[in-house]
């Protein structure tokens, strides 16, 4: 055939049809933005049950989890994500999706070698370079701890 | 006889049955009726997906053999493949079938390789029957390929949807049925696409070269046929085949795809179209085989077109080669 | 008030996950790893406290409040420990959320089973 890559490169650029930006963006913002309200709702009740500040915001987070845990093993936070996009994806409720699919779908290669080694084959980036890049902030910090 | 790419069968190979058995969306979609056997759940009662796509040919070769009423010990060769790595859907299978194998692995484009070379060893003596067997299922090829069931996220418009399904072709020297009047085997393509969720687009360069390949060899034109099917290009890459084919003086005007074919692509939520092995497998033996041997198609070319990526490949930054294998089908009355 | 907040600031945030995703080529795994890296930065700079005193769950759910909360870690074990702090701060401030998904992930293997998406 006489077309190069670039000139086909340009062809499948026309004819691929774009994801809705519009509809996209409306689903990401409000099922991310109901995700936080539940989260600041559950916040507030924790403080209100007398856990201080910061405690209330790590019970936050493990309540979020555990009912992204439960919404995945039901089959639930798939379907919500098809919509969402980004707005299942970004909250931490992302996270625990990208941990819970993958154990069950893990568990046939079992225990050890399916669920414990590949649980964080999706999630598992998340935590190196975020460790990574609090690791040299603190280094930073402690240098630069005397002029702040 | 040889002509350029294109293996011109003197005495042409029969396909004396063909079975079509599918899952779940399948049977919602417009081939529902078409199908010899569909299952309502796709696990088939196995406990893993791997195992469940296994029972799914397995299903498909024992009718296929029912309707055809040969047994078993007739098969000379099973030509067979599926998505799994190493191809283990199949060998699971025939490791329960004691008849000879030989594994074909061409990504989607399996059901056509395997039938083409199911024929040309028909031809050429060296079988009874061989059947060419393919399969795929959503479950088993999501898993392997992309991210975890229950994992969220979203599709974009251009992905295509693995079809849970299985195709079997019984291929002999003789006998009543559609015949395999020519095949052409196609070369690997590379047009440098990498979007993992546009296969379309990475496979119509090498369907179009097939297509133009064989036209020449064999001096027609599309227009010489009742249809072309492809196999899963599905809308994107349906689209890039007639402009790639126009660029090159070639206008296509009768061609389908299955993975059109196979479900309703504005209510089945399947993006731009059905993919995966089966999915050619079962709309040629669930809609272009029956309607061979009813006559109301007399001349097909039919072409199914594999990506031939892994997914370290990809995640390599390596751009998917493709490759579309061709087999020019005919009804009993037809001239050659 | 500070309920509308969160939703406004949360749906905000990821509203430009979901440009990342759609406008240019970047996968959702590299979107939620430059989210946690751009956490800890914004962090590092002192911008990412005063949005989450003033957007609560808003800033603090999504995954750039997972970096700010491991910058936060890292910060007081620097100051508790001195440098050593520098490697345990991360972890420590991250062992909530990650002991809790890892926990629900082998129970979840346990009690459910792989779901078919047809």
């Amino acid at each position: 055939m006489k077309i190069t890559v670039e000139e086909y490169g340009r062809l499948v650029g026309k004819a691929s049809p774009h994801s809705k930006l519009l509809r996209d963006c409306l689903w990401a913002f409000l099922v991310g933005g109901g995700i936080c309200l539940a989260g600041e709702a559950l916040r507030k009740a924790y403080m209100a049950a007398g856990f201080v500040r910061s405690d209330a915001g790590c019970m936050t987070s493990v309540t979020l989890i555990a009912l992204s845990a439960v919404t995945t093993a039901l089959g639930w936070y798939h379907k919500l994500a098809a919509k969402a996009g980004a707005g299942t994806l970004v909250p931490i409720t992302g996270f625990a999706n990208a941990v819970v699919s993958q154990a069950i779908e893990a568990r046939s290669e079992g225990y050890v070698t399916g669920v414990g080694a590949k649980m964080f084959q999706i999630a598992g980036p998340v935590i190196v370079y975020g460790v990574l890049a609090s690791t040299a902030w603190g280094a930073l910090y402690y240098f630069l701890r005397p002029w702040i | 006889m040889r002509k350029g790419d294109t293996i011109l069968f003197e005495a042409p190979p029969v396909i004396l049955a063909q079975g079509a058995v599918g899952g779940k969306k399948e049977g919602e979609g417009p081939l529902a009726a078409q199908f010899d056997l569909l299952f309502p759940e796709n696990s088939l009662g196995e406990a893993t997906w791997e195992q469940a796509e296994s029972r799914l040919q397995q299903h498909c070769l024992e009718l296929t053999l029912q309707k055809a009423r040969l047994p078993l010990e007739r098969l000379s060769l099973v030509l067979g493949g599926d998505l799994q790595n190493q191809c283990t859907a199949t060998a699971y299978h025939m490791s329960r079938t004691d008849v000879p194998f030989a594994g074909l692995y061409g990504a989607c484009s399996t059901m056509t390789e395997a039938l083409a070379l199911a024929a040309c060893l028909a031809a050429g003596g060296c079988v009874e029957v061989a059947a060419a067997l393919v399969s795929s299922h959503f479950c088993a090829a999501e898993r392997q390929y992309r991210t975890p069931l229950s994992y969220g996220g979203k599709r974009t418009p251009t992905a295509q949807w693995t079809a849970t399904a299985a195709g079997c072709c019984l291929v002999a020297p003789d006998g009543t049925g559609p015949r395999v009047a020519s095949a052409t085997f196609g070369r690997v393509r590379d047009y440098g696409v990498t979007d993992l969720t546009n296969m379309g687009a990475a496979m119509a360069p090498a369907a179009a070269e097939t297509i133009l390949r064989h036209c020449a060899d064999t001096h027609r034109t599309p227009a010489d046929y009742d249809a072309v099917y492809t196999g899963d290009l599905g809308l994107v890459g349906s689209r890039l085949l007639a402009q790639l084919l126009k660029a090159e003086g070639l206008e296509i005007k009768n061609h389908t795809d299955c993975g059109l074919e196979l479900y309703d692509v504005h209510k089945q939520d399947v993006q731009a179209g059905g993919s995966g092995a089966g999915c050619s497998a079962a709309v040629l033996c669930a809609r272009v085989l029956p309607a061979l041997r009813k006559g109301r198609l007399r001349r097909v070319l039919f072409l199914s077109t594999g990506a031939l990526m892994s997914q370290i490949t990809s995640q390599q930054g390596m751009s998917i080669p493709g490759v579309a294998h061709l087999v020019e089908l005919v009804s009993e009355e037809e001239q050659l | 008030m500070t309920y509308l907040w969160a939703f406004v600031v949360g749906g905000l945030i990821c509203v430009a996950g979901q440009l990342l995703i759609d406008l240019t080529s970047i996968t959702p795994a590299r979107v939620l790893v430059i989210y946690v890296v751009a956490g800890v930065v914004l962090s590092a700079l002192g911008l990412y406290d005063p949005l989450a005193e003033f957007a609560g769950a808003g800033a603090s759910v999504p995954l750039l409040g997972f970096g700010h909360l491991l910058a936060q870690g890292v910060m007081d074990t620097v100051d508790k420990m001195g440098l050593l702090g520098a490697l345990c701060g991360g972890f420590s401030a991250a062992a909530a959320g990650i002991t809790a998904s890892l926990a629900c992930g082998v129970l979840a293997a346990a009690f459910s089973h792989s779901k078919d998406q047809n």
